[in-house]
């Protein structure tokens, strides 16, 4: 009884404990849980990745608690507009039309968005014309349009699976509507699903996350060159609300601060296995 | 709240509203067949055909409609054997995935309607038909159906509600119903209270008029329903009850 009165103290204490430094301001980060490696769920159902861990670096830094909830990438921006949560780190890039609504920190990171297929089809071997590596929306050179255009062709009337609501499917809207039937999903599991089932031709989406499905034993073949720019965005930051001026103050120093420091590039490489910082 | 985006939305959400209706009514259609069978084998005493019948109904009425698209459109995919299979043209479409798991679901509670139905029709009625020499498929036809069908109708007409609103599911394998279509503005403008207010408005407006038309088709096939309903009133009346 004596132990079992001590071990109830000793809870006790550690449950009041934070509350001690009343100073301290709580921050509730919401992820979506299903986009390795920037975010993940494991098989406990606890919430994993690289920006998990980069949370919880980025609220050290900045001397505030933190607490990471798990929300549904389709209601994501919605509940961060209803309050659910101050912040979003979830894979999710700056991008015009996003910052209608909602304001961003500086980026943590970026990754180009890729195209697959899978392993066995006759895409997965197709060679880029002129090699080009990375086609840049907002810096178009005669090569990249060259090889967009070949791209352009060699997909030609595909069905083309992506998520909904990313940039992803911002620039197949944009950019390929009248070559590809597009079909989009609400998680990139289902969308990986239903191109191994053969339902969709091909997958449009980040070149990391689509490397971390294939590491993981999907069948899934990355063609053609990375993109980014433009559409796609300044990179991933942290989603705030627009009249959050000093958390995004506080967020912007400290991501700043991990930049400088390696603590992006160190995470990065634990992830992704290449560094994924911007600097 | 974004009334002019709402407006704007209404005719974008209301053209899928021809995809809800395909969906529902192709499953109500193919369902209904289903469970006038499984209803008859439920029925026939024989255990060889009780048994799975009953079995089909335990297991779809058991199980939620999101398991049960969710496994027939991912699930089934994953497997070569249903891939190379004859039936992969049809189990590749999402919308015929969608018409499947629909009409399996609603074959499961129509079968418990149609034996609810059929089991009140009074026996002193299926002897007399047998006295006149009626059997088998006749008597089914002319008098157990129609007096099981009336009985069965405003149940009937519940699932049908029930099938309108299950038919948004679809929406999860990517089908643009009025759920979907939602889904897709509501990715555009991240709003998504006013989208969802658009489309269960629509749902609102859809089952209004249907709960009115199989109210109207129960008064056609049982007149004396209304009869009855003017007596009540009349006598209603008659006490100095006002009748709401």
């Amino acid at each position: 009884m004596k132990k079992l009165l001590a071990t109830a103290l000793a809870a006790a204490a550690l449950l009041l404990a934070p509350g001690a430094d009343a100073q301290q301001r709580t921050i509730r980060i919401a992820s979506e849980g299903a986009f390795p490696p920037w975010n993940a769920t494991d098989a406990s159902g606890k919430l994993i990745g690289f920006e998990v861990d980069l949370a919880n670096q980025l609220c050290q830094r900045m001397q505030v608690r933190c607490e990471i909830v798990a929300q549904a990438w389709d209601g994501i921006i919605p509940a961060l507009q209803a309050r659910r949560y101050d912040a979003i780190m979830a894979g999710m890039s700056i991008t015009a039309r996003r910052l209608e609504v909602i304001n961003f920190s500086i980026p943590y990171g970026s990754s180009p968005a890729r195209l697959a297929v899978q392993r066995q089809h006759r895409l997965a071997s197709w060679q880029t014309p002129g090699n080009v590596e990375r086609i840049r929306m907002d810096a178009l050179t005669p090569p990249m349009n060259t090889a967009l255009e070949e791209l352009r062709k060699a997909i030609s009337g595909m069905t083309v699976g992506v998520q909904t609501q990313t940039i992803h499917s911002n620039f197949l809207d944009e950019h390929l509507k009248n070559v590809v039937r597009v079909r989009t999903y609400d998680t990139m599991e289902n969308m990986v699903l239903d191109l191994n089932a053969g339902r969709v031709d091909a997958v449009f989406g980040s070149g990391a996350n689509l490397k971390a499905l294939s590491d993981k034993g999907d069948n899934i073949a990355m063609f053609g060159p990375g993109f980014s720019g433009g559409t796609f965005g300044a990179g991933v930051g942290v989603g705030l609300r627009k009249d959050d001026a000093d958390l995004k103050a506080m967020f912007d120093q400290a991501i700043t601060w991990a930049n400088e420091t390696g603590v992006i590039r160190r995470l990065s490489m634990q992830w992704f296995g290449f560094d994924i910082s911007i600097n | 709240m974004d009334f002019a985006l709402m407006w704007d939305s209404l005719p974008k959400v209301l053209a899928g509203a021809g995809m809800t209706f395909q969906l529902t009514f192709l499953a109500l259609g193919l369902g209904f067949v289903l469970a006038t069978v499984i209803a008859l084998a439920s029925l026939s005493g024989r255990r060889w055909l009780s048994l799975p019948a009953d079995g089909y109904v335990y297991v779809f009425r058991s199980t939620p409609l999101l398991v049960q698209i969710f496994l027939i459109y991912y699930g089934l995919g994953q497997f070569q054997a249903v891939r190379a299979s004859f039936l992969w043209p049809f189990l590749r479409e999402p919308f015929a995935c969608a018409v499947l798991a629909l009409m399996l679901n609603t074959g499961a509670y129509t079968a418990e309607i149609i034996k609810g139905g059929i089991r009140s029709v009074p026996w002193g009625q299926v002897e007399a038909a047998r006295a006149c020499g009626m059997s088998g498929l006749l008597l089914f036809r002319r008098i157990l159906f129609p007096v099981a069908f009336r009985q069965a109708l405003p149940a009937y007409g519940n699932e049908i509600i029930l099938m309108i609103k299950a038919s948004s599911l679809a929406s999860t394998i990517t089908l643009l119903e009025i759920t979907g279509i939602a889904r897709v503005i509501i990715a555009e403008t991240f709003r998504p209270i006013e989208l969802f207010i658009v489309s269960g408005g629509i749902y609102l407006v859809i089952n209004a008029v249907l709960s009115r038309a199989v109210r109207a088709l129960e008064l056609y096939l049982s007149p004396q329903l209304k009869d009855s309903l003017d007596s009540e009133q009349r006598r209603q009346q008659a006490l100095g009850v006002r009748v709401g």
